[in-house]
């Protein structure tokens, strides 16, 4: 009884308190929009337009043929043609080019008499995402060019016939692998920060004097500071599932309520998290450091950067306790792959445990007596 | 009479520092108590373990029968407090603050709207109902506490320094109020560095380098030996100049002591010491005695010689 009293008088104040300061509401809504857009566009994977130098030392047919396949693959931008194998090294040194392809002269040659021929391509190697995608897409072209030299032989029908799919994301737009994870990093950046002033800010403020001399229920504060914020963070979820659909064009594949469902569980963890600062914390600036310091292991180990397999084990173990390494592979499923909750309940029972467990902790740790 | 506040032995350290020792006492129900001291002589963190915001460090106190140690959630049901600086939120309005309050403590719908107009009434706040509390001048800022603490109908409310910046007017307001609570049976329990509204309370309790001194009526107090030793008196003269005065009185052979109260000068001296002896005093400088008479010690003396008495006798330890 203590605690819905309690429960319904803090929802009362806090949302008084939301309803005070429109201008952090409106900015604590507008950032996550921002951010998506802009990180959504700036970390585009997809490497396209490689700024390429070339030294073509034969100037016949089949170097022109393999240039022009090159070039086709859109991958490469020929921007120099250079006469020495040391300006070619030269334009990938100055940065001018990022990969150098040189033909010999005796290219056109050698594929005409049948004793083969050969061509380089030197790859800058200080972007590793960039070169990996340069020594794929020529090794490629390279292949096509030798099958297609092998007594003419028909391309469609090659004695064995290998081809990947990729599913789930047939284009490999790196969109769809990286915008989910985006949203769920973002929506945890946000949510933990809506929370992490809530308690402290009384601290500082003073007010919890009289406060703390009330018969309140200290888990009917901590819901009740919760529950507003998790209705913020609920509507900021749905803008940004819906720029992540209109704006990066990536579809949900799965039961959209699911998905909501799922961002629900979620909010509460981090809402929770964001909690459990707020009563660690003796001031706002204390609150703001540790908040900063969850933060950059959820972005480095959650899987949303690097795939969390290759990690060493310790890390890889480690990783687990970040909530929002769960929320991405559900992020990920539910959006990429349409799975439904037989395959992702153990991700979603996780996230629940861990978001009552925090709620609890912050309830226990939050102390009726001033220090 | 029973007692419904009861400290005892009621210890705080904070580190190394002890900022209550060993305060025992009693407060009658009904009774307006005043707590005295000066600064840092922990008045507020008393009041503070009362309402269970602090744990006592050793000793314990109990309220209306509940000990602060075991069932300071019982205890917080019954008990209103106003703290010494302003603790309310500032972005919500002065109806907001106590409608929320009200709400903590289970008040709801008809009686939670009917508490709110009785306490604004009562602490003369109904004018500023929509106004931000954050927007209040210091003296209605006090009013909004004063109602906030009893807006739940408690029967013991604390006050620290409630009259602190207040106008006289809104002063004698308070007094008024606090006067009525008592008849109605609330507990009042008060501090003030004002020795005229120490006159007004029932009892007074005073506190001196963490450890309580004296606690009693007013009354009392002006009557312990410690105050009025064996061969002393105190008296009141007044004059037309009276700064010089004061200084010819202090050096007189006889008097031990001499302070301006208000329009005359209060002295302590030997007894034998009479009107003759304080005209002739006066003569020396060339001032005129205008009146004379022997009086009971103020409050005021009290306090001042028992802390006196206090550090002569530390010195000498
Ligand atoms: N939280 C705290 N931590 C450390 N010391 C404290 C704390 N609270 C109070 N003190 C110290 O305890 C002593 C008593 O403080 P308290 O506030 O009770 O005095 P007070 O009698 O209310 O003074 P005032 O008349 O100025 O309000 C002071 O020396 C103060 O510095
Ligand atoms: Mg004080």
């Amino acid at each position: 009884m203590n605690f819905l009293t309690t429960f319904s008088a803090i929802v009362f104040k806090e949302a008084l308190h939301l309803r005070r300061d429109p201008v952090t509401l409106v900015v604590t809504i507008a950032i996550p929009i921002f951010q998506l857009i802009v990180f959504g566009y700036a970390i585009d994977m997809e490497v396209k337009n490689i700024p390429t130098a070339v030294f073509d030392a034969d100037r016949r047919a089949g170097s022109r043929e393999l240039i022009a396949a090159l070039a086709n693959t859109e991958y490469f931008d020929f921007r120099e043609n250079v006469s020495s194998e040391a300006e070619l090294r030269e334009a990938i040194v100055s940065g001018r080019a990022r990969v150098g392809i040189h033909i010999p002269p005796d290219f056109t040659a050698g594929a005409l008499n049948g004793s083969g021929s050969s061509f380089q391509a030197l790859v800058d190697g200080s972007d590793s995402t960039v070169a990996m995608q340069a020594v794929n897409v020529v090794n490629s072209v390279g292949l096509m060019q030798s099958v297609g030299r092998l007594g003419r032989v028909d391309i469609e029908k090659l004695p064995v016939d290998a081809r990947p799919r990729v599913l789930f994301n047939p284009d490999l737009k790196s969109a769809n692998f990286f915008v989910p994870g985006l949203v769920g990093l973002i929506m945890q950046i946000v949510t933990v920060f809506l929370t992490a002033f809530a308690v402290v800010r009384e601290k500082e403020n003073g007010t919890i004097e009289t406060l703390l001399a009330t018969p309140l229920s200290r888990g009917g504060l901590m819901l009740g500071k919760l529950v507003p914020y998790a209705f913020v963070g609920f509507f900021e979820i749905c803008v940004v599932l819906t720029l992540m659909r209109f704006v990066f064009g990536v579809r949900v594949n799965g039961d959209v309520g699911l998905l909501l469902l799922m961002c629900f569980v979620f909010l509460f963890t981090a809402l929770g998290l964001g909690l459990l600062i707020s009563t660690a914390a003796k001031n706002q600036a204390q609150a703001m450091q540790m908040a900063l310091l969850v933060m950059l292991p959820s972005v480095l180990l959650s899987g949303f950067v690097f795939p969390r397999e290759s990690m060493p084990a310790i890390i890889y173990y480690f990783s687990f306790l970040i909530p929002l390494t769960y929320f991405i592979e559900i992020l990920r499923g539910i959006i990429l792959r349409g799975a439904d909750l037989s395959s992702l309940w153990s991700q979603a029972l996780a996230l629940a445990v861990y978001g009552a467990a925090i709620l609890s902790l912050s309830t226990l740790r939050f102390s009726k007596k001033l220090s | 009479m029973s007692e419904i506040i009861k400290l005892d032995k009621l210890t705080r350290k904070f580190g190394s520092m002890t900022a209550v020792k060993d305060v025992s006492f009693g407060v009658e129900k009904g009774s307006i108590f005043g707590f005295l001291g000066p600064n840092g002589s922990g008045k507020s963190t008393v009041i503070r373990m009362l309402c269970g915001l602090l744990e006592p460090t050793s000793g314990d106190a109990w309220l209306d029968g509940a000990s602060v140690r075991e069932n300071s959630e019982r205890i917080k049901r019954n008990i209103g407090y106003m703290s010494q600086s302003f603790s309310l939120y500032r972005d919500l309005t002065v109806e907001e603050n106590l409608a929320f309050y009200g709400r903590i403590y289970g008040l709801r719908r008809e009686r939670l709207r009917k508490r709110i107009e009785e306490s604004m009434e009562l602490s003369g706040i109904t004018s500023k109902r929509k106004q931000l509390s954050g927007t209040l001048s210091g003296g209605w800022k006090q009013r909004l506490a004063l109602a906030c603490s009893m807006l739940h109908e408690p029967g013991i409310i604390f006050l620290d320094e409630p009259t602190a910046g207040i106008d006289p007017v809104a002063r004698r307001d308070l007094w008024e109020l606090l006067f009525q609570l008592s008849k109605e049976g609330v507990t009042l329990f008060v501090t003030t560095h004002y020795m005229d509204e120490a006159e007004r309370c029932t009892h007074i309790g005073y506190i001196f380098l963490s450890e309580l001194m004296v606690c009693g009526k007013p009354a009392e107090l002006k009557m312990m030996p410690e105050v009025t030793p064996a061969g002393t008196v105190w008296l009141e003269a007044s004059s037309d100049r009276i700064t010089q005065a004061l200084s010819l009185m202090k050096k007189a052979p006889g008097v031990m002591d001499a302070t301006i109260f208000g329009e005359s000068i209060h002295i302590r001296a030997r007894e034998g010491f009479g009107e003759r002896e304080a005209a002739l005093a006066l003569e020396a400088g060339g001032v005129s005695l205008e009146s004379f008479r022997a009086v009971k010690p103020s409050l005021e003396d009290v306090f001042v010689s028992l802390t006196r008495e206090r550090l002569k006798a530390r010195g000498a330890a």
